[in-house]
């Protein structure tokens, strides 16, 4: 297949095959004798926009199924709101154009997504990966909160029917909220929240007001915890926001955007007391790398000193509240590699990180980014690579070496369904 | 140090480029301009296949005499390679990161024995 390079001329690229492209990969996996090491990818996506003709289906208001039904017979206009972006950074990452190349047993549908998955997933050497969609991660920005609700319960029915169910239990979900619509939110928890593969519910967090702390929100909270179910806050870039409208670089609007939604929503989370309301609740922050995690205890610290009766549920530093939570790692700052010791020793990481990929996203990070890293303990490596995440959604081991070394770190739950949920956060690793 | 054949010159037209496989060991090889250039197919970032993406011009930001930009623009004359994985961007002629010169690809020598095209390992 050709791809278009400066002046129109044609390069030609070998047709995608994931395997193959990603047998880099592989060699480092065995080489690093991957196998012996229960690998979790807290942060993975598919393309769900591809199969909206399955999906709408699954919305339950008619009127609303009749409008996107409609909307795509005409080949114009969307459903859902798309972001504006240059992921692909004009064919240098050759997988987004060529993604249609890629030959896969059936063509379409949950079949192929499951089969994509498992070709990076085998490469990298990752055992479990949480799913989440692409396209819907814009969700929030849709100025209808009736079909914000109808797509997220739509997609939710058709990736915990159609998709978990072809994944031999390796692939799971934090399924998203309509967060616009707070009962709906409550009712996707009722509904969907003992399903099989579903270890927690995820806000989409690129939206331009959303207030984590309004008293709307108690019952979901409540609900995700007495269920032992995560919650998570996937974030992204929102290049038409008016914050970033002044970027005029997509690299600009992406690197702040991603930083940026989890700055706002984990600040209205610590000052409002949710840790202390909910402090069996898991909560993590995917997608924003680990930059702003330090950045922020530091600035909340110094202005809690100097202002905590406006925050007068705290009782102990905002910092030690975002301890108590869960980040994924990628996309993994990785420049200055004492910056990076410090961020790890300010968050705690050896047990509040876990690995991500983000595969296929155009910035995915391989487990050797986390392997590979000079500073940390085996503890520390075991635990963030896979160990917390199999503790927090108890995940178990596919051989006896990843049974062994889950036990050795202390990860290792003896459950027998994956994932299931448990009624209490994991305690820290010992 | 060895001699590792790539093929005739003449099966390798311009903006072109080979893998070898030696071994665990993969080197890309380029004909740019009529040149030869060869490199290490493992991205020095996260291992990719670098070699083996889109082989494209480098983009340059054009300023006037008053520093206001012209806008963003193809270069004329630098090629960039970039590996598929991140788009991790290499100078053709140097295996150098464009953006950080320090970075840099392993570069091997190409020798043109007649019609035969040999990288030396």
């Amino acid at each position: 297949m050709d791809l278009i390079s400066d002046r129109g001329r044609r390069v030609p690229i070998e047709d995608l095959n994931t395997t193959r492209l990603l047998d880099h990969a592989a060699k480092q996996a065995r080489d690093r004798r991957y196998e012996d090491v229960l690998i979790v990818d807290c942060d993975a996506h598919h393309y769900e926009n591809e199969n909206l003709s399955e999906i709408i289906p699954f919305m339950e208001n008619e009127v609303f199924k009749q409008l996107s039904l409609s909307s795509r017979t005409k080949g114009r206009g969307h459903i859902s709101p798309v972001g504006y972006g240059w992921q692909d950074m004009g064919g240098r990452v050759t997988r987004y154009p060529m993604r249609s190349s890629e030959k896969t047993p059936v063509e379409k549908g949950p079949k192929r997504d499951v089969e994509l998955g498992f070709r990076w997933m085998d490469a990298m050497g990752v055992d479990y990966s949480c799913l989440f969609p692409t396209g819907m991660l814009n969700i929030g920005l849709h100025p209808q909160k009736e079909m914000e609700f109808e797509l997220s319960w739509a997609y939710a029915r058709w990736v915990t029917e159609k998709v978990l169910p072809e994944s031999q239990g390796r692939m799971y979900t934090m399924l998203g909220l309509p967060f616009s619509d707070p009962e709906g939110c409550l009712r996707m928890v009722e509904t969907f929240g003992d399903r099989k593969g579903v270890g927690g519910f995820m806000v989409t967090s690129v939206r331009e007001k959303m207030a984590v702390y309004d008293n709307a929100y108690m019952k979901l909270y409540r609900a995700l915890e007495e269920r032992g179910l995560a919650l998570a806050f996937h974030s992204g870039p929102n290049w038409n926001s008016s914050t970033f409208q002044s970027c005029n670089r997509f690299i600009s609007a992406h690197a702040l955007g991603f930083s940026w939604f989890s700055i706002l929503h984990c600040t209205n989370w610590v000052v409002n007391g949710m840790g202390e309301r909910f402090p069996k609740l898991p909560v993590i922050w995917i997608e924003s790398g680990l930059a702003w995690i330090p950045f922020l205890m530091q600035k909340l610290d110094h202005e809690f000193m100097l202002r905590p009766s406006e925050c007068p549920l705290l009782k102990k530093k905002p910092s030690d509240y975002m301890r108590d939570m869960f980040y994924s790692t990628q996309p993994m700052e990785i420049q200055d590699m004492q910056a990076l010791e410090t961020t790890f020793r300010m968050m705690n990481a050896e047990t509040q990180l876990m690995y991500a990929s983000d595969y296929p996203h155009w910035d995915f990070d391989l487990p050797s980014t986390i392997w590979d890293l000079p500073f940390l303990s085996d503890r520390a490596k075991h635990n963030i690579i896979g160990g917390t995440a199999a503790r927090l959604f108890k995940l178990e081991p596919r051989n006896e070496a990843q049974r062994q070394n889950l036990i050795k770190y202390g990860n290792y739950r003896g459950s027998t369904a994956a994932p299931a949920r448990e009624s209490t956060p994991p305690e820290p690793a010992l | 140090m060895g001699e590792q054949y790539v093929c005739k010159s003449f099966e390798f037209k311009d903006g072109e480029r080979r893998i070898i496989r030696i071994g665990d060991d993969e080197i890309g090889v380029f004909r740019h301009e009529g040149e030869f250039f060869a490199y290490s197919n493992y991205c020095v970032h996260q291992g990719g296949p670098a070699c083996e993406g889109l082989i494209i011009a480098r983009v340059e930001e054009r300023l006037r005499p008053d520093k206001t930009s012209m806008g963003l623009f193809f270069s004329e004359k630098d090629m960039s390679f970039a590996c598929p994985w991140h788009g991790y961007e290499y100078d053709m002629r140097t295996g150098q990161h464009i953006a950080d010169r320090r970075v840099r690809l392993r570069k091997y020598q190409v020798l043109q024995k007649g019609e035969d095209i040999y990288v030396v390992v």
